[in-house]
């Protein structure tokens, strides 16, 4: 019967839309691919209970152990091996510790009342047997997995001398379906890839997300209307605005350090140009002309200059221009093809896809070195690099079989964590800015 | 005409024809509701209507492929190109979106500006072969519409591609 036919065909419409959001929901897999044998051995025992709650709902230990190993320079020693359960620091006997080689331990205890964690924590030096830290920490709602991430951030800047980016958020697309099916989303998680929110759904392609440095927004292109526009959407409120609808490609848009400007590649003057965008009077300031491709800017940390993909010289390589105009200089000279930058917070560290012949990978160009130059990804089509705002680790896209994944890397590339979504493609991952505890 | 030149013409006819086949293949049409005398539709005599969008031959291929990081037109294409810049010089009204595609190698955002980059490439053959920039709009998709998912050359090959949409024949 046609009509019973056709009800059924919406059910099953209407189940496989569900199916797709749901499946965007999914938290992404954790998997550390490559251990570093030089990095740091520090323990993070199970922490104790404190009070008469209920237990945690989260394992602050667990949490904090995977976040000092995935950013490559700790090695945490596994549950297994962890032969005493210290809570508090005198209850720690540095002597086993010693033996099982651990240059630092971390302690603590938590409560669970009313929804409210609190968690305090230890972090002690074992050889020279000396607190280091003693903090307490309150989470509540959805940020349990917060205050785990906080404390490993404590842990990472007491040790290594440099803030701690657990404790932020990543963007990303993914795709489900084909054709006419498609179903994009922008999505918005944890940076080690827990608590999935879609910030927008699509039928029609997504790209490019970018952070503003507060962290409240997110631009991107979409290509909901038929054609490219770029838009501007608040990460907690949904609301959002066009900024760019001009006819040909809106594309590539990257904010400001200071939040004021967004630069951008269009088209509608013939071919892509790098422009300036000026948020609060949409006035535009033309950066290139040239007949060639000018996309994918990037700003240095002072502001001064934007680094952008040009194929002025045949194949795309980097070129720095000054943000307020002049004269561009190629800045790339190793590989046939190079692009996509994303620049490091002291600028010195430029991570940027690139290609020789049908490989491409992402590599980090260090300016401070000489533009001594290091792969940190195997390819073969790995591409959208994007720093953590402390530059110890990037995520990147990468290719496996039919569908897209993000990898998060360490600096040095001796670390790779797959995060998978159940299916479908990951892409155009973007690192956010550090958060406000 | 001396044999070389003979020989050479009915190559490129060949080309031409092997090429126009090979469309159908990747973009799969519906069978054509031929006309049930006539068999040789109309190509460079009179001018095309609607109907032609069917049944000719040419005007059905709506596919221009392009080399790796290219963006000229392969002379196996300029025949189609040359039967649709007639069919917009016959029908003034008609209007068509090019689609700038790509393949998969290099970033999102580079691949707009190289779909963008085709799609202009056909638009100034066109134009160059008397159709009008009003009937003419290019839409880049970079590598974001892929016909084909796999990551060999025979699978990139389909997506380096513009397709002709007419929006109104």
């Amino acid at each position: 019967m046609p009509i019973r036919k056709f009800l059924l065909a919406l059910v099953v419409t209407a189940c496989a839309a569900l199916f797709a959001v749901q499946a965007g929901a999914q938290a992404l897999t954790v998997q550390i691919v490559n251990g570093v044998p030089s990095a740091i051995p520090v323990t993070v025992v199970p922490f104790g209970q404190q009070g008469s709650g209920p237990a945690s709902p989260v394992d602050i230990a667990q949490i904090v152990s995977m976040d000092l190993d995935r950013c490559g320079k700790f090695h945490t020693l596994p549950t297994s091996e962890i032969v005493e359960s210290p809570t508090t620091g005198s209850q720690i006997k540095f002597a086993t510790w010693q033996q099982l080689k651990q240059d630092y331990i971390v302690v603590g205890r938590t409560s669970y009342d009313g929804g409210v964690l609190h968690a305090e924590f230890e972090l002690w030096d074992v050889n020279k047997q000396q607190q280091l830290l003693a903090l307490s920490i309150t989470g509540q709602g959805s940020d349990l997995r917060r205050v785990a991430h906080q404390i490993a951030d404590q842990i990472y800047q007491k040790i290594i001398g440099v803030r701690g980016a657990f404790d932020t958020r990543i963007a990303y697309v993914t795709m489900v379906g084909l054709g006419k099916n498609a179903q994009y989303a922008l999505v918005v998680a944890d940076s080690d890839g827990y608590n999935p929110q879609t910030v927008v759904h699509s039928h029609e392609a997504l790209l490019s997300p970018a952070w503003s440095p507060d962290g409240n927004e997110l631009a991107y292109v979409s290509f909901e209307s038929g054609d490219s526009a770029i838009y501007i959407q608040n990460v907690s409120t949904g609301a959002r605005r066009v900024v760019s609808a001009r006819p040909g490609i809106n594309g590539a848009p990257r904010f400001s350090p200071d939040g004021k400007r967004l630069a951008v590649s269009l088209s509608f003057q013939g071919n892509p140009e790098i422009y300036t965008l000026d948020l609060a009077t949409g006035a535009l300031t033309r950066l290139t002309h040239n007949l060639a491709i000018d996309t994918e800017p990037s700003w240095t940390p002072d502001g001064q200059n934007i680094v952008f993909t040009s194929d002025r010289s045949g194949k795309p390589q980097l070129y720095q221009i000054p943000s307020a105009g002049g004269t561009p200089q190629r800045i790339t000279f190793q590989g046939q093809w190079n692009g996509d930058v994303s620049i490091g917070y002291d600028g010195n560290k430029l991570a940027m896809v690139e290609g020789n012949g049908n490989v491409y990978r992402i590599a980090v160009m260090d300016r401070s070195l000489g533009g001594q130059e290091t792969f940190v990804s195997p390819g073969n089509l790995d591409e959208s690099p994007s720093w953590a705002p402390n530059a110890s680790m990037l995520l990147y896209a990468a290719t496996e079989g039919p569908r897209g994944v993000l990898y998060a890397v360490s600096a040095d590339g001796r670390v790779r964590q797959r995060l998978v979504l159940g299916d479908g493609d990951v892409r155009s991952p973007a690192w956010g800015p550090y958060r406000n505890p | 005409m001396n044999a070389t030149v003979r020989v050479s013409v009915i190559a490129l006819f060949c080309l031409a024809a092997a090429a126009c086949a090979k469309k159908q293949e990747v973009k799969p049409q519906p069978p054509p509701e031929q006309p049930t005398t006539t068999t040789a539709p109309a190509t460079t005599e009179g001018a095309f209507t609607p109907a032609d969008l069917q049944s000719n031959e040419c005007l059905r291929t709506r596919v221009v492929y392009f080399d790796f990081d290219k963006s000229n037109i392969k002379p196996e294409f300029e025949q189609i190109i040359a039967c649709h810049a007639k069919y917009l010089r016959d029908r003034p009204m008609a209007r068509m979106t090019l689609e700038g595609n790509t393949d998969e190698r290099g970033t999102r955002e580079y691949n707009l500006g190289l779909g963008e980059r085709r799609g202009n490439a056909v638009a100034s053959a066109l134009e160059a072969a008397g159709a009008s920039s009003d009937q003419i709009k290019v839409v880049s998709y970079g590598e974001e519409r892929p016909v084909c998912r796999e990551h060999n050359e025979g699978c990139w090959h389909q997506n380096r591609r513009v397709n002709i949409v007419y929006t109104t024949e």
